[in-house]
């Protein structure tokens, strides 16, 4: 496939505004059970879904940048029956619209403890506004990482790993960002972020390491033979039946060598794997947020260029069809 | 219920673009036009089209066959295009079961085309929304169009009759008959979208020499012999010699 | 789920719909347009239509892009005076003064030497008009592009079987069992080939296609027959040999209708040696073909009158006359000559293993004869007796440019033709099919004058200016025997050219050789891009001045109606409009569109007005006459007899009161006449009522074995189709030729060839046919040019015009060459990448192609796909002349220096058909380095002065055509 960088933005950039978004209810949820302090409300809590709505709104903008008629979008909540698509519309602005929500709650200080239980658990009304993002969340990322997976013909993303995968790609990059930021403003959940994040690193290191090889061994269903109904071992295209291009070439194709896309696929594992993770281990012993950024810095990239590879490595049954000029 | 589709055989298909292009004139000033096309006279010019024909080969000198290969969509009976839309802008009919998309709908996010296995939609790049080739709906229902005008334009078109059209869903429309007896087929049946055009395959005619053709009895050659032998009379015959 | 967008509600606008005839291509089929608030909304297919039945092909569906094509000329354009030839630097003018320039410059060489103007054409189909013009005008330097496209298939099987193929004739695949199809591309025939193809494979019937290229047609051939380019005569002749040898061969035919059993005389001493014996039957003066011909008798042994009833006459044998001459049947000859062409032999020529090719020998024969077709039609023949049936041997042919454009074609046709006659197809169910006007007498009777006298100052010329030599006294050349036309056709150079050598005239008139001419008016030929050889040495010679500083061609006018690259080189431009535009008559006088079953012709009514100031150029030519004064053209006081070209047609007649005109329908005052009538004012209007097209259908009995049906050869003299009513036998041995040789061997008393060309006459002007390999090949060092190159056109694009065509250029906007893996392997170029091909006479960088679909000792490509810089609107990045190539550049318009001379056409010697494909090729890989552009690379050639801009994006819908800015 052709990857949109519209879609690249977009599925990136949610994701961080989601995984900053679990951060956020993971600490609290923590500080709830009482296994970490709790932190300031507003400068915390408040601004860290700031910064989730911020990425969340980058998402939504550059997603228009992929539709031809934007102002048409509204449409496109209609078909949540059938469509992924269609859910995931849904889903983001409910999600956004419960971060903008647990946001102002939190800012204002609109909150109160409904329940506390007797090993002092404290259930409070924002946590409850955290869950349901949290809910909402999940559902998003099951929407777009359903988006891709449900496309059976596209065998490279017809798998479960890809929804695990911008799961935790998604929650990778926001509990390192959220790493930054509580050096900043909650240095005493710096390290639970850290480490958090670490796991989560590895962890998707390993199950996209996963798709690699699974990917890797792809037997394609659809063949020169299917596609046209022959049955010879030998068939070659000699004519698309056009030669200036058309939506065929220009969207199912990376256009590039496969070097290139061999290159891409370390260059990118290095950058949402390895590289983070060391800068991660340095900046939190040093406790230095420049590092701790740059970490996140670096992720975001190897996310792009994850995401890249992503399109550029599924292999449209259609392209059979368009070889040769 | 119907479901009108396309039979393209493949056995007379010579490659001419005949559809190709009189699908382009039909539809381009009709409701599923225009068809933008792009540096019209520059570099690399490229537009829209809802029907192409390929040119493949297959197997290798001296035994190698060229196949002409058009494609358009397919109207699946299960089309994997129409659910993933988020607008319901592609649709299936039910009264006929075309794949349609509705411009006044369509967002132009292009997932149809990802969901398409067959690589039949085009996105319009000027009004940005995806456009297909819709079985020339808009003729096939056109009482002021002659009864067998209303086909679509590439059937109409189409000098070697290659492309047949009806119902697939009747078992006696002429078109059923065809796949059935000619041994028509779907394309990437894996997929299990069940798509209504058919493609009927190659048939070869042979001829079959028996030695025995190759005698005549009315040979013209023995008209050209002279009568009688040349050998004379008295020369030696085994009529001398034996001794039994 | 409510639909918003409404997919049936068709658009508003005020619609019409309007009957007229494709000019796509040649192929002519009914069109039905429809107009939306007046812009072309639809073209479709006339179901009404009898050529095509309501079908169309890729190009007629794009005829609107043509029409609104921005490389539409829209004003009369001159040359800046200050601006060189090729600069494409002009200025507009009004059509008074382009009228006032032409009419000073003609009227003046009229008046001198007419022979100083020549007119050629690169379409016919429009030579009753232009022909007639050039008669009028006196000059006879005038023909179509036939020269160089397919004039050996309409001589090689005139001369022999008095028809031929497209126009002239066809396969008849609706009773056919087995058709073979020889070197045919995807043009000729268009529509009507792809109809009768389908409906023949439908019927079970056996496709065998004989080509070095599977593409196309072939593609659905049930066998693909590889051959190599320019061998085709030495596959027909061996099938010939083998047909013979097996006896499947059909007698009956032979003996009746052709002149197989005739004798021959073959006594060396004697004074008819290489004619046939004639008995002394008294000639009627008016015969073409007296039946003065003997047999051998096979029962009383002796010799008697042709056909004389109830004799079986001998076909193989040596017989001695009464007065002791020797002679022998044609047939006898003909199996005398193939002997030597056994498979064998042909395999090691052709490419073609010989049991493939005695294989192709035994399907034809046995098809030929064990299904026979009796079809219940009674006729009668044309020596008297009755036939209660019309057998067929369903074996049909159909071939074309690929064996016509070789040095060789001529004498390969000619083999074709007897190949279909031996095996008793001619004019039968199943077989070839004529179409009206033909059968022709053999040669038919249209003559060149034969002498200088013919061309005259003010006075047409003194015959036709193109015809059908009998014999070296037909020949059109001066009383030392030197060509008379700036072509040198009908000369000894080439002494059938029945239809010009275009390919030559640049070249010749720019030597001077044989003289210089003063004004050329070339209507619709690019003869500075595809349409000639050596483009890049033509393109110099159209720019090339003399020692006095004048251009060697001082003037250049020509017809077209976009910005082609041949209107770079004019001093005026004159702008035609499209097909839509204009009237036209598809006449039996020229081409018309006959079915097999009778004489059709049809027309072309404007269904748009014409776009700017263009003009149609039949009303250039009328309007000409008309100042010129031509006699055809104004009455006895010198006044304009026509109002305009739809005038013309409706009342020319070819003689005062001859009632015979331009078009054969609804003649006669009222309409109720046909072929021949007085002009009726409602002609028009009824083609128009009638789809534009007029169709006779012959009497069942008239409608087969023409040459010789007594009824139908009765018909066609009663509607002027003919002068004579004599049967029309099949020349299996040609006399006519044998006249040229003995000419050559100076064993006749009339004109005689000069000395350097006895020899070359004397080989090629054989009566038999055989086979030689083509000129150019002789002549090459095949060491070094290892392989052929050919050229064929796409079915989606036709000549070069269609570049501008937005819709059609998506599907070929630039040409790769196509090589055999292994061959491109050998030279190390790979598939995709950048290669040359080189001739002994230039190169061109190209792009490479691997293809199976092709005999490895053969590279190909598409032609006339790659344009020069700039020409038909295009920009100058455009892929056509940055990707696309010509292979024209590799083709030679001369042979190299040989016995034959020094400047002598690469063209067949018989006939002046261009040598297209014999060119010998290498092929090498393109350094690292090099640039990645096609290979030769032109100026570019700027707008002209009237054509639109052209635009990044455009969305045609008829009635509001809205384009994108640049």
């Amino acid at each position: 496939m052709h990857p949109a960088f519209s879609v690249i933005f977009l599925t990136t950039l949610i994701g961080v505004g989601q995984g900053i978004f679990l951060a956020l209810f993971t600490g609290q949820s923590y500080s709830a059970v009482e296994l970490l302090p709790t932190q300031h409300s507003a400068n915390f809590y408040g601004n860290g879904a700031i910064i989730a709505l911020l990425f969340l709104i980058g998402g939504l903008i550059a997603s228009f940048f992929h539709l031809g008629h934007p102002e048409r979008a509204w449409r496109a909540a209609s078909q949540w029956r059938t469509s992924w698509l269609s859910r995931e519309v849904i889903a983001l602005p409910i999600l956004m619209g419960l971060v903008f929500i647990y946001g102002v709650m939190h800012h204002m200080g609109w909150d109160s403890i409904l329940l506390t239980t007797d090993k002092g658990a404290k259930l409070s009304l924002t946590l409850i506004v955290a869950t349901l993002g949290m809910l909402a969340t999940f559902a998003l990322f099951l929407c777009t990482g359903m988006i891709y997976a449900c496309l059976k013909f596209l065998q490279e993303w017809y798998s479960p790993l890809t929804v695990i995968n911008y799961t935790l790609y998604g929650t990778a990059s926001g509990f390192l960002l959220m790493t930054a930021f509580a050096n900043v403003s909650a240095p005493d959940l710096m390290s639970f972020y850290g480490i958090w994040s670490m796991i989560i690193i590895i962890a998707v290191f390993i199950t996209r390491f996963a798709s690699l090889v699974r990917n890797a061994r792809i037997k394609y269903k659809s063949t020169m033979q299917t596609a046209l109904g022959v049955r010879h071992t030998k068939i070659q295209q000699k004519a698309m039946g056009f030669m200036g291009g058309s939506v065929n070439t220009r969207d199912f194709f990376h256009h590039t060598s496969l070097m290139f896309m061999r290159n891409m696929k370390w260059i990118f594992m290095l950058l949402v794997g390895p590289i983070p993770f060391v800068l991660l281990w340095i900046g939190m012993e040093s406790q230095s947020t420049s590092t701790l950024l740059t970490a996140f810095v670096v992720m975001y990239i190897g996310l792009i260029a994850e995401r890249w590879f992503f399109f550029a490595q599924a292999n449209h049954p259609q392209n059979l069809y368009y070889q040769t000029v | 219920m119907t479901q009108l589709a396309l039979v393209i055989d493949l056995n007379v298909c010579v490659g001419c673009h005949a559809c190709v292009t009189s699908c382009k004139e039909w539809n381009t000033s009709g409701p599923a036009g225009s068809m933008c096309d792009d540096n019209p006279y520059g570099q690399d010019p490229t537009g829209t089209f809802f029907n192409r024909v390929q040119t493949y080969e297959i197997g290798e000198f001296p035994t190698t066959e060229t196949l002409h290969f058009p494609k358009s969509c397919l109207h699946c009976e299960d089309p994997p295009c129409v659910p993933v839309c988020p607008t319901g802008a592609s649709y299936k009919r039910e009264e006929d079961g075309i794949v349609l998309v509705d411009y006044d709908k369509c967002i132009g996010c292009r997932y149809c085309s990802w969901a398409c296995p067959y690589g039949v939609r085009e996105i319009d790049e000027h009004m940005k929304v995806m456009k297909k080739c819709t079985l020339c709906v808009d003729r096939i229902y056109d009482e002021s169009l002659p009864a067998n005008e209303r086909k679509p334009a590439c059937v109409l078109a189409c000098p070697t009759s290659a492309r047949l059209f009806g119902d697939v869903h009747d078992p006696e429309s002429p078109i059923s008959i065809t796949i059935r007896e000619e041994g028509g087929y779907q394309l990437m049946p894996e997929w299990g979208t069940k798509p209504s055009n058919h493609y009927l395959p190659r048939r070869k005619t042979r001829m079959h020499i028996h030695e025995d053709e190759l005698q005549r009895a009315d040979n013209p050659l023995k008209k050209e012999q002279r009568s009688g032998t040349s050998a004379p009379v008295d020369a030696p015959t085994l009529d001398d010699s034996t001794s039994w | 789920m409510p639909v918003v967008h409404n997919p049936i509600q068709p658009p508003e606008g005020r619609i019409e719909v309007k009957n007229t005839t494709c000019y796509m291509c040649a192929c002519r089929c009914g069109i039905r347009v429809t107009l939306r608030d007046g812009e072309v909304r639809y073209i479709q297919g006339n179901p009404d239509h009898p050529l095509n039945k309501g079908v169309i092909c890729a190009k007629g569906a794009s005829g609107i892009m043509k029409q609104y094509s921005p490389a539409r000329l829209t004003k009369p354009l001159r040359r800046k005076q200050e601006a060189l030839r090729g600069d494409a630097q002009f200025e507009e003018i009004e059509w008074d003064e382009a009228f006032g320039i032409m009419e000073e410059r003609l009227k003046h060489l009229r008046e001198t030497d007419p022979k100083k103007f020549a007119l050629f054409t690169g379409r016919d189909q429009m030579q009753a008009l232009t022909g007639l013009f050039a008669k009028q005008y006196g000059t006879p330097n005038y023909a179509a592009h036939g020269g160089f496209c397919s004039v050996n298939m309409a001589t090689g099987m005139i001369y022999t079987i008095g028809g031929s193929f497209w126009e002239f004739g066809g396969p008849d695949l609706e009773r056919a069992k087995l058709f073979i199809m020889i070197g045919t591309a995807e043009d000729h025939h268009s529509n009507p080939m792809k109809m009768a193809l389908s409906q023949f494979k439908r019927n079970g019937g056996r496709f065998i296609s004989i080509n070095p290229v599977r593409t196309g047609y072939s593609a659905i051939a049930d066998e693909w027959v590889p051959i190599k380019p320019g061998t085709d005569g030495a596959l027909m002749l061996s099938i010939i040999h083998e047909l013979i040898r097996t006896g499947l061969f059909d007698r009956e035919f032979l003996t009746q209708y052709t002149n197989a059993a005739e004798l021959v005389s073959t006594d060396e001493q004697s004074d008819d040696f290489g004619l046939f014996i004639r008995t002394d039957i008294p000639l009627d003066p008016h015969c073409f073909d007296p039946q003065d011909r003997v047999w051998w008798d096979r029962d009383e042994d002796k010799a008697v009158h042709s056909r004389t009833e109830g004799v079986e006459p001998r076909l193989l044998g040596e017989f001695t006359l009464a007065d002791g001459r020797k002679a022998k049947p044609s047939f006898q000859l003909l199996k005398e000559r193939t002997d030597q062409y056994n498979p064998e032999w042909a395999e090691s020529v052709t490419g073609i293993p010989a049991d493939t090719i005695r294989r192709l020998a035994y399907e034809m024969g046995i098809t030929a004869r064990d299904e026979k077709i009796e079809l219940p039609i009674a006729w009668t023949d044309a020596w008297g007796k009755d036939h209660e049936t019309i057998t067929g041997n369903p074996v049909a042919f159909h071939s074309m440019r690929g064996t016509a454009a070789h040095s060789n074609g001529f004498q390969t046709i000619r083999a074709m033709s007897i190949l279909m006659t031996i095996l008793g197809t001619i004019d039968r169910p199943g077989g070839f099919r004529h179409k009206a006007p033909f059968p022709r007498p053999i040669p038919p009777c249209a003559k060149t004058p034969n002498s200088i006298h013919g061309v005259k100052p003010n006075t047409p010329l003194g015959g036709m200016p193109l015809g059908w030599p009998a014999d070296p006294n037909d020949l059109f050349v001066d009383d030392d025997g030197n060509p008379i036309r700036i072509d040198k056709g009908f000369s000894w150079e080439f002494p059938l050219s029945a239809h010009g050598l275009m390919h030559n005239v640049i070249t010749n008139a720019w030597r001077g050789d044989p003289y210089t001419i003063d004004t050329l008016l070339i209507f619709m030929a690019n003869m500075a891009w595809n349409s000639s050889m050596n483009t890049d040495e033509v393109r110099k010679m159209l720019n090339d001045k003399d020692d006095n500083g004048e251009y060697k061609i001082p003037y250049i006018i020509v017809a077209d109606a976009f910005q082609s690259e041949m209107t770079a080189y004019a001093d005026l431009i004159l702008p035609d409009t499209t097909y839509l535009e204009r009237h036209d008559v598809m006449s039996m006088l020229d081409r018309p569109i006959s079915e097999y079953d009778g004489p059709v012709d049809s027309v072309r009514i404007p269904v748009v007005p014409p776009k700017g100031d263009c003009k149609p150029f039949q009303e250039v030519l009328i309007e000409m006459g008309s100042r010129l004064k031509l006699p055809a053209f104004v009455d006895k006081e010198g006044k304009r007899k026509f109002r305009d070209y739809p005038d013309f047609v409706v009342n020319y007649e070819t003689e005062p009161g001859s009632g015979i005109g331009f078009l054969a329908g609804w003649r006669g005052k009222g309409g109720e006449k046909f072929m021949k009538g007085e002009p009726n004012p409602n002609q028009w209007k009824m083609y128009e009522e009638n789809n534009c097209v007029y169709q006779y259908h012959l009497p069942k009995s008239y409608q087969y074995m023409r040459n010789w049906n007594r009824g139908y050869l009765n018909w066609a003299q009663e509607h002027r189709l003919m002068r004579f009513a004599e049967p029309i036998n099949i020349h299996i041995y040609s006399e006519v030729l044998m006249k040229f040789r003995l000419a050559a061997q100076g064993k006749t008393e009339g004109k005689q060839p000069p000395a350097h060309l006895r020899k070359r006459i004397e080989t090629h002007f054989d009566p038999l046919p055989f086979y030689s390999e083509p000129l150019e090949s002789q002549l090459t060092d095949k060491h070094k040019y290892p392989l052929n190159a050919i050229t064929q056109r796409p079915m989606a694009m036709y000549h070069s015009w269609d570049s501008q065509n937005a819709w059609l250029r998506q599907i070929h906007t630039y040409n790769y060459m196509y090589v055999h893996p292994s061959t491109a392997q050998k030279a190390g170029i790979e598939d995709g990448g950048w290669m040359w091909a080189e001739s002994m006479h230039g190169k061109v960088r190209c792009l490479c192609r691997y293809t199976e679909a092709l005999e490895p000792g053969t590279i190909w490509t598409w032609n006339a796909i790659g344009k020069s810089k700039g020409a038909w609107r295009l920009d100058d990045d455009a892929n056509e002349s940055q990707k696309g190539f010509l292979l024209n550049h590799l083709i030679s318009e001369e042979l190299p220096a040989h016995e034959a001379g020094e400047h002598v056409s690469n063209s067949d010697p018989l006939t002046g058909q261009a040598g297209w494909y014999d060119v010998r090729v290498r092929i090498y890989k393109a350094e690292e380095g090099e640039e990645n552009v096609s290979y030769p690379q032109f100026n570019a050639m700027p707008a002209l002065p009237g054509t639109e801009k052209t635009n990044k994006w455009q969305a045609f819908f008829a009635g509001l055509f809205t384009r994108g800015g640049k």
